[in-house]
């Protein structure tokens, strides 16, 4: 994937929000640090040039919220910031990935003591599969098959896969520490 | 992202975290100011996790602060009441410890009024032990907090991001030799970079100062104000007064107090500094704890995210990790 | 003497005796409680023992002035036949037992009371008395009724007898009467109740400090009461830099003195205390590298006449407390000969190294430190100018120069393992031990 890909996947993924939504009404864009941030800016600006109308932002690091603490070593704590009250807004959680779908529901759980959200809807760039929770995406920008020995890295130049050793038994998880 | 982090079991001294440590605990503490904000302020990290609070010397500021820490990262607490506890009844302090480690506590918070009861109950128990004061040694988490206010106002008032206390002039004021909290602030002030000279009559300055990460030593308050930047104004307690070669506490105030009129001395920039509780006209006098340029009710307030950060910095990491985190597996 | 029909006989096989500088190999032959040979090599009867000593060096067994045996009160932490046993592992024949047991030895019925316990022991037991009653340093106790009974120390260990008066009142009838004052040297107002030496290290860890010049006052007081006096005095566990040179001038300038040193305070300083393990905890406390160096130049210019232990023993619970909480004391009797033999002569495994070599220490010297002069001071000489000697009592050390060990707590005969050596290399162990022709200790095991 490219960098005009991405651009493409962006304005595809603009739009299809603001379909399924009826326009962009309370709407909040919440980017999950530090790998959806970027996007979630980019989204957010793309939907103001489609609606014409400002879109709050805001980030969110789902450290503390991680189902796996105190089993891996302590990762350095990103900003938090919602500017909104999110009681009946719909939420659109923008991450670079998806993988395990681990720090999606970390986030489910961070968002749900900002207030009741109306409805939460998942924009990623890349789906790579392995899921082990029930979470699914709403919005792809690409559908990346991967195997678990694979690297999936998201910047704003495109996508790059590499390859990296993993210890025989390795679960998705384990490996996944910052990932979806 | 973190290169390395180096996992720490306890918390007993500034010593144990150095630089790089302290540094790390301040940038988590920030996560947590922002936690406190929150219409919510609580996180599940640190949930099924319990956290003993043992304080075998009286405290309420520093107990409640340590409980509020522990319940905002979801934590369950137990608090140990001295007075009708068994060690009353003479059972050892270390009888204690492990009876209260035994019931699988993650962490033990303690204050003991010998110095070293923190350095020897982590060689007794299996949990986590994290000093609250003990005796005339240390106050890690005061200190902790103090140069965490006092880098956030550094950078408010200088309208930069420092990251280290480099620039800064801080002078420590009272019974420095018998006060855990200024040990403390002397080790992680300095190991921050910050320039500290120690004001006091002869008889209440550390002996052997000359080893300390200091600056200068002076028993004469009124030269060093104008020069400093932050002024650390320690509590004196009336049974000091004899040791000091003082007749009374007024004439400790004549000397050493931070007055209206001494603290018109100081350049405009200059932050005051206390760890209370305060003896309001003696050590310092109201308008000047009080005034604009005082930083103690900050430091009250930061003594939450500040323990949070340290709470989370223990428990919330796995005891055998030393790792390094590839950004590529993202 | 008691005649034995069969008494036991022994004989010592290879030992190296240093007589005037020059080392021998030599055999000793033993009957009952009285060496009855002493030559290069000797034939051994057929009923006769035979303890070997290839390698290690012989010597007179030795004689603690200061040790601390805890009955009656602190059973504990050591009974005297516990402490006797430790003793004789250490290679001594007799220890002085302090009287600052519970209640103080201050009367002749302690005394008395004390002595019988004494009956099975592995060691001589020299019973010594306060000086004031209680060792409340108010009052005196009756010095020449205890003389008459034998009591020939008197000592308020623990404490300083800290009036000058009552000092003055114990040095005139200790003068008129030949006994022994012996003082521990601490002036309760300058200590301030100090847990350790206060420097460098009290003030890192927060530990109130007593400072070196408590020591140093009380010795000068005690010094001018002797001159003003013309009396005699013995000094007990000298610590610091500061009072030695004190003692050093005072010999100098003709006062009959002695003094002592511990084991303890030749080897280790307050940079122990850095990790709170009130093991480390004794009063004296530990001190600088300099107060070390000072003592092992006190021990070889003669300064310091006898090395004793201070042995203090304390129960695992005591010492398992907060470093100001704990009391202060440290065992030794296992140990001192093989700290002071690896400080001073072999010089091995220094944790305080830069003396200089004047401060080396023969063997034969060291011997002295731990069996002539002690034996003088204590007034428990053997009549024999010539310690191992056809005639003489059997009282013999055999030492292995050469063994390198560690303190294994679950091996010491104490009842108590507040020991500071407990990882130490030391260099050299007691073989064996004659204790009037019994063989109390073979092959550093003690046998009953």
């Amino acid at each position: 994937m490219n960098p005009e890909d991405l651009r493409r996947a962006l304005v595809r993924i603009a739009h299809e929000i603001v379909e399924r939504n009826h326009g962009t009404d309370m709407l909040v864009v919440v980017g999950l640090q530090t790998g959806g941030a970027p996007f979630a800016r980019r989204l957010a600006e793309h939907l103001r040039e489609i609606s014409g109308n400002a879109i709050p932002l805001g980030l969110l690091d789902v450290a503390l919220y991680r189902d796996d603490i105190g089993t891996r070593p302590v990762i350095a704590h990103s900003l938090t910031e919602i500017p909104v009250d999110l009681s009946d807004r719909v939420v659109i959680i923008v991450d670079d990935v998806l993988f395990t779908g681990r720090t999606v529901r970390a986030a489910l759980d961070a968002l749900a003591d900002y207030g009741r959200a109306r409805a939460v809807q998942l924009a990623v760039i890349v789906d790579r599969g392995h899921r082990e929770l029930p979470i699914r995406p709403d919005y792809v920008g690409k559908n990346l098959p991967t195997r678990l020995d694979e690297t999936v890295k998201v910047s704003e130049e495109g996508v790059v896969i590499g390859e990296f050793e993993i210890a025989e038994g390795t679960t998705a998880s384990e490996m996944s520490e910052g990932s979806s | 992202m973190i290169d390395e982090m180096l996992v720490r079991r306890n918390l007993l001294s500034i010593e144990d975290l150095g630089r790089e440590g302290i540094l790390e605990i301040l940038r988590e503490s920030e996560t947590f100011v922002e936690v406190a904000s929150r219409r919510m302020p609580k996180v599940p990290a640190l949930r099924g996790k319990t956290i003993a609070i043992a304080f075998f010397e009286k405290s309420t500021r520093t107990r409640l602060s340590f409980e509020m820490a522990a319940k905002r990262l979801s934590a369950d607490t137990l608090t140990i009441d001295i007075s009708a506890s068994s060690m009353s009844k003479g059972e050892s302090l270390r009888d204690t410890l492990e009876t209260i480690d035994a019931l699988g506590v993650d962490a033990i918070v303690m204050r003991h009024q010998s110095s070293g009861a923190a350095v020897l109950a982590s060689k007794w128990v299996q949990a986590s032990v994290v000093n609250a004061g003990d005796g005339q040694h240390e106050h890690p988490t005061q200190a902790l907090l103090d140069a965490f206010t006092l880098r956030e106002a550094i950078r408010r008032f200088q309208a930069a991001s420092v990251e280290d206390l480099s620039s800064c002039r801080v002078t420590i004021v009272g019974d420095v030799r018998h006060s855990r909290v200024a040990r403390s602030n002397v080790l992680a002030l300095s190991a921050l970079g910050a320039r500290i000279t120690l004001v006091a009559p002869r008889e209440l300055l550390p002996v052997s100062v000359e080893d300390w990460p200091i600056e200068a030593v002076t028993e004469e308050i009124d030269s060093v104000l104008p020069g400093t930047d932050a002024c650390y104004v320690l509590r004196i307690q009336h049974e000091r007064m004899v040791d000091a070669g003082l007749s009374d506490l007024g004439e400790y105030r004549r000397n050493f107090g931070l007055t209206i009129e001494r603290a018109q001395r100081l350049a405009p920039h200059a932050l005051i500094m206390h760890p209370g509780p305060l003896n309001r006209g003696v050590e310092i006098d109201s308008q000047v704890a009080d005034g604009p340029n005082s930083l103690i009710r900050a430091q009250v307030r930061n003594g939450v995210p500040v323990r949070m950060a340290v709470l989370f910095h223990l428990l919330g990491t796995s005891r055998n990790a030393v790792e390094e985190i590839d950004d590529g597996r993202g | 003497m008691t005649v034995v029909a069969d008494p036991q006989e022994i004989v010592i096989k290879g030992a190296t005796l240093v007589e005037n500088g020059v080392e021998h190999r030599t055999d000793v032959h033993i009957v009952g409680e009285s060496i009855v040979n002493v030559a290069g090599e000797l034939e051994v009867p057929a009923r006769a023992k035979v303890l070997d000593a290839s390698g290690c060096y012989l010597m007179p067994a030795f004689v603690d002035l200061h040790t601390h045996l805890r009955e009656p009160g602190g059973e504990r932490s050591e009974t005297v036949t516990s402490g006797s046993r430790a003793a004789a592992l250490g290679g001594y024949r007799c220890v002085v037992a302090m009287p600052n047991t519970v209640p103080a030895i201050d009367s002749v019925a302690m005394v008395d009371y004390l002595r019988a316990l004494c009956d099975d022991t592995l060691c001589d037991v020299e019973v010594s008395a306060a000086i004031t009653i209680g060792r409340l340093g108010e009052r005196l106790v009756p010095i020449r009724e205890l003389a008459g009974r034998g009591v020939r120390i008197f000592t308020d260990d623990g404490r300083g007898v800290q009036d000058d008066g009552l000092m003055a009142e114990a040095l005139r009838i200790a003068r008129e009467l030949g006994v022994v004052i012996a003082q521990h040297c601490e002036d309760e107002i300058h200590a301030r109740g100090g847990h350790m030496h206060e420097g460098k290290w009290s003030s890192l860890l927060g530990i109130p400090g007593q400072p070196s010049g408590a020591e140093e006052v009380m010795v000068a007081r005690d010094l001018r009461l002797v001159r003003e006096l013309d009396a005699s005095m013995h000094f007990l566990h000298l610590s610091t830099e500061g009072a030695i040179e004190l003692v050093r001038r005072a010999k100098a300038g003709g006062l009959r003195i002695t003094a002592e040193a511990t084991p303890h305070h030749l080897s280790l300083t307050h940079a122990e205390v850095a990790t709170y393990d009130a093991r480390f905890k004794v009063n004296p406390p530990l001190r600088t590298d300099r107060d070390v160096l000072a003592v092992r130049a006190g021990i070889a210019d003669h300064t310091i006449d006898a090395i004793a232990t201070d042995h203090a023993p304390h129960s695992p619970e005591a010492k398992d407390e907060p470093f100001d909480c704990a009391p202060p004391g440290m065992i030794g009797l296992e140990t001192a000969f093989s700290v002071a033999y690896g400080e001073l002569v072999a010089r091995a495994n220094l944790r305080v190294s830069g003396g200089l070599a004047s401060q080396a220490v023969t063997i034969a010297d060291l011997v002295k430190l731990f069996t002539t002069n002690p034996a003088r001071i204590a007034g428990v000489a053997t009549p024999n100018e010539q310690l191992i000697a056809s005639g003489s009592p059997a009282d013999l050390v055999v030492f292995d120069p050469t063994e390198r060990w560690n303190v294994r707590l679950g091996d010491i005969a104490s009842r108590s393992q507040n020991t500071p050596f407990e990882h130490f290399d030391l260099t050299g162990r007691v073989r064996h031990t004659l204790y009037r022709g019994e063989p109390v200790v073979i092959d550093a095991t003690a046998q009953r």
